[in-house]
């Protein structure tokens, strides 16, 4: 073992112990009597406003009221209606932000139906059975090309492949799942649950994944548009914003994702090198869960720096006391000047900054924090050229996920609208499925 | 701190708070327990004829029904009367009792129904010194199958005739217990009067089968692939136990009779709603079963607190004083006129009124923009139902209107008058107004 002391970015620096632990499942799964006590709890509301805050819309009260009445695989099956990934979703979703947030209990006593974890309890149950409640319909003989196997890509999949389509889907990386085999916090999907989820929802059959296959460099759209029936293109954001200071390009400066896909994608997180004072810039989910995860993984001290204030962070207040009770400092109004080290990332140079009528500004007054490493987490953006009409950097979709192409839909982070969450992914998928059907069996 | 000293019959107790003929009482063990956690008095487990013993199953005697985080609502047994040989029960009371004077010993008894087995069993009762004897007319399972039970509670002229032979061969009080297990429950209290009881207990536990085994297809509890009715009990029974002990202490025949209150009696308010409906002791089972002798003392101090906070010095001060206002529904005042109002300070916005009245009653609430419940005099018949359904207690409550108001929904003016059915133009029986 490294100490947790050492200088620079070294691997080791806890126990395999307490790396266990502290990469153990965040939320544990509820027993059969936690769950019951928890359903009880929901009073069955006329007209849920959790369901309306759902972007799956998903029938909330009618699943809790399935687990009090014994039957989890029921409530598992009025998820999975709405949402194919609600196991997923039960794990990542900020319901904070979402259903829970407006949860009647909430409202009333700050202590919200336990949404999420009744969600995990239910699809878990379906899951364990290791089969879907679905079969595909009669086929229809049309065929239809994916691009992407991340949520919005295997939601639109498996709502098509149920409908008696045929689905190709083309993946650019080694495995399916998209960021939540590559992105999500490693503690909020523990056990090799993303890939699991990947092969229950392909037993539906119907669905191909071809991996490898990336769009603009193994295949273009034209050529899916000549092949397939229709194309869906969910492809995430593949390409990041770059830090444009100095020093940006020495060793130990990198972008939070790649940090964050390395350490998803290493069975021994005890083989992963952290440094020792950790810099995070950003105000995002991404820029929380690359800091918590140095802390996680021993950095001794992990500051993330956001150039406004904590309310325009797009992290959850849940997500920064999560930080926070982790370990992780955050200072707000700083901004980057320049990383200094030679051979390697030693000091990160800040600025602090006002903030007037949504104009920022550089006070002029500077400081510098050791930094052996620095994690850039300040956005994501569309990669690669599609020909599609873009809209602030997305593709420009109307309705259920139409591009400005005629046969193409677009869903998910590389769409215009949606939170860039799991769960709008899924809904678009889904939706954008919906609507890929219709116009194909009106065409006949 | 107001005292509980309880005199019933003649009996004193400490409390009111007995232990029902049950488990709990069913050896010198437990009820020496049972007197140190604080309890009044016991009804020891019931005794039966001389010779060898009742058996019980030896599979499972209990089946039970849940609330919310498994808190047990209602409880059914299918267990007999004790299965201990009788000597030793009665030198067991006769110790007890001389140990405890200032509780209650009450033996609970079933013989068969004939003079003789109670003309032998009596004198041996008597002999232990125990306060007084409680004829066991009420278990629905087993013993009635063998005439004994409530296949002579439920007869009324067997409980005549078997409350006089033992008040022909016992001289101390005789207490009758009646089965709830019949259609009207003032025939067989009638009967235990006219045969000379000093006093009656109710209720015995009701025919039930709590649940079925779906895989087994059989009732439970199930033994050996085969379930019987049971008899229920706990809190789900005090609703039925309440009504049948109003209708005995306003009923002409029996009214003023002491009652000793049983059935899902829990708290001190539930013991103190048994006692104002003319309970002078009540007795408790099920609850003692599920948390231990060490309830009585929540009982004990919460009907103290609410005896000194309305000014009571003794029981006898409100035993009885609800019975008054239990009277027939067609004397219920017609112009008494109420609406239901919303809180909107408490409301949290769950819709549960909404869907309710909407759904299944009267179509009474508006539902507004951004969740607002409101409700709309026009329709509200004032049931209740949202009050009932509405889970934030007080959200929801009923106004009266005021005398002179127009009432929304009929377009009359209310008036302060008194008035009921008997006198109603829509009753075809009513008779005119003097
Ligand atoms: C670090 C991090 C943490 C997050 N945490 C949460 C969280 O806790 N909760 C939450 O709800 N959301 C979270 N999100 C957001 C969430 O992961 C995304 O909104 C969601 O995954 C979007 O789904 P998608 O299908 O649109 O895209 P992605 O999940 O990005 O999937 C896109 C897929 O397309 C593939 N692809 C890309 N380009 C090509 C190409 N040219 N050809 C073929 N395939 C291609 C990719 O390899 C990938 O598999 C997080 C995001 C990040 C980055
Ligand atoms: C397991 C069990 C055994 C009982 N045995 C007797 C009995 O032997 N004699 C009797 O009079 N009542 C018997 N009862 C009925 C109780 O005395 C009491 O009337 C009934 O349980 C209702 O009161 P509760 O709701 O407080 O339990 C028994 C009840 C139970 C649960
Ligand atoms: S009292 Fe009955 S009718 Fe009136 S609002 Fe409530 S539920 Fe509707």
């Amino acid at each position: 073992m490294t100490s947790p002391f050492a200088p620079g970015i070294v691997s080791g620096r806890l126990t395999p112990d307490d790396l266990a632990r502290n990469f153990g499942d965040l939320h544990p799964p509820l027993d059969a009597h936690e769950a019951h006590v928890a359903a009880d709890r929901c009073y069955f509301c006329y007209d849920a406003p959790c369901v309306t805050a759902c972007p799956t819309g998903i029938d909330i009260p009618l699943f809790i009221r399935q687990i009090a009445t014994g039957q989890p695989e029921a409530a598992g099956k009025t998820i999975f209606d709405s949402n194919i990934l609600g196991g997923m979703c039960a794990r990542v979703c900020p319901t904070e932000e979402l259903c829970e947030e407006v949860c009647v209990r909430e409202v009333a006593e700050g202590k919200p139906v336990e949404i999420g974890r009744l969600q995990r309890y239910a699809t878990d149950s379906v899951m364990a059975t290791g089969r879907q409640p679905y079969v595909r319909a009669e086929p229809t003989g049309k065929r239809i090309a994916v691009v992407g196997a991340g949520p919005a890509g295997l939601a639109c999949a498996h709502r098509l492949a149920m409908k008696g389509h045929d689905v190709t889907i083309f993946e650019a990386r080694d495995k399916p799942g998209g960021l939540n085999e590559y992105g999500i916090a490693a503690y909020k999907t523990p056990g090799g649950f993303a890939q699991a989820e990947v092969e229950w929802l392909l037993t539906i059959g119907g669905i191909t994944i071809q991996n490898g296959k990336a769009l603009g460099a193994d295949l273009t759209l034209e050529a899916l548009q000549a092949e397939y029936d229709a194309v869906f293109l969910g492809m995430g954001l593949g390409g990041v914003n770059a830090l444009a200071v100095d020093g940006a390009d020495l060793p130990g400066v990198g972008p939070a994702v790649q940090f964050i896909a390395d350490l998803r994608q290493s069975p021994d997180k005890g083989a992963l090198a952290v440094g020792r004072n950790v810099v995070v810039i950003g105000g995002g989910m991404t820029a929380i869960d690359a800091a918590v995860q140095s802390r996680l993984l021993g950095a001794e001290n992990v500051t993330i720096v956001y150039r406004r204030g904590r309310e325009a962070m797009s992290a959850s207040t849940w997500e920064q006391d999560l930080a926070a009770s982790k370990g992780v400092r955050i200072l707000t109004h700083v901004q980057p000047l320049a990383v200094h080290g030679t051979g390697g990332a030693a000091e990160i140079e800040l600025e602090y900054t006002s903030d007037v009528g949504g104009k920022l500004t550089g006070t002029g007054e500077t400081f510098r924090l050791p930094a052996d490493q620095v994690l850039q987490a300040i956005g994501q953006k569309l990669a690669g050229e599609t020909g599609l009409t873009l809209e602030g950097g997305k593709i420009a979709v109307t309705g259920p996920g139409r591009t400005s192409l005629d046969g193409v839909w677009a869903g998910g982070d590389c769409a215009l609208g949606g939170d860039d969450l799991t769960v709008t992914a899924v809904a678009e998928g889904r939706d954008a499925a919906e609507d890929i059907h219709s116009k194909l069996m009106a065409e006949g | 701190m107001a005292d509980l000293t309880t005199d019933f019959l003649g009996i004193k107790s400490i409390n009111p708070f007995w232990l029902a003929s049950a488990p709990p009482t069913d050896k010198e063990y437990n009820v020496r327990r049972a007197f140190e956690a604080g309890w009044g008095g016991v009804v020891w487990k019931t005794l039966g004829s001389e010779g060898p013993p009742v058996v019980n199953v030896n599979g499972p005697r209990y089946g039970a029904v849940y609330g919310a985080d498994r808190r047990l609502l209602g409880l059914n047994n299918i267990e007999l009367i004790t299965d201990r040989d009788l000597y030793v029960n009665l030198e067991e009371i006769r110790r007890v009792k001389a140990d405890y004077p200032d509780r209650a010993v009450i033996v609970s008894i079933m013989v068969p129904c004939e003079e003789d087995a109670w003309k032998a069993i009596l004198p041996l009762v008597e002999e232990t010194g125990a306060d007084g004897i409680e004829l066991n007319f009420g278990c629905p399972h087993g013993m009635s199958e063998r005439g004994m039970g409530s296949a002579v509670g439920q007869v009324p002229e067997y409980i005549q005739m078997v409350t006089e032979w033992c008040k022909k061969y016992y001289s101390r009080p005789v207490i009758v217990k009646l089965t709830p297990n019949i259609t009207d429950i003032r025939k067989p209290a009638a009967a235990a009067h006219a045969g000379g009881a000093d006093a009656v207990s109710l209720i015995n536990t009701i025919n039930s089968i709590t649940s079925v085994d779906l895989d087994l297809m059989a009732p439970q509890p199930t033994i050996d692939g085969k379930g019987s009715h049971g008899g229920y009990c706990g809190p789900a029974v005090k609703p039925i136990a309440l009504s049948m002990v109003s209708e005995i202490a306003r009923a002409e025949e029996t009214r003023g009779m002491p009652i000793s209150g049983i059935g899902g009696i829990t708290t001190w308010r539930d013991a103190a709603e048994f006692m104002v409906m003319g309970c002078g002791t009540v007795q408790v089972c099920t609850a003692a079963m599920t948390y231990g002798f060490k309830v009585v003392q929540e009982m004990a101090a919460g009907l103290s607190q609410w005896m000194d906070e309305k000014g009571y010095a003794s029981t006898a001060d409100f035993v009885g004083a609800a019975v008054p206002n239990v009277t027939d529904w067609q004397y219920l005042n017609l112009n008494y006129v109420t609406k239901a109002r919303i809180d909107q300070d408490l409301c949290i916005s769950c819709g549960r009124c909404y869907a309710a009245c909407e759904d299944t009653s009267h179509q009474a609430i508006w539902m507004h923009e951004g969740r607002v419940f409101e409700v709309n005099d026009a329709e509200c018949v004032a049931c209740n139902l949202c009050v009932d359904v509405c889970p934030v207690e007080d959200c929801i409550t009923m106004e009266r209107l005021p005398g002179g108001t127009v009432d929304a929904r009929t377009g009359k003016v209310v008036s302060d008058e008194y008035a009921n059915w008997t006198t109603h133009p829509n009753n075809p029986m009513a008779r005119a107004a003097e």
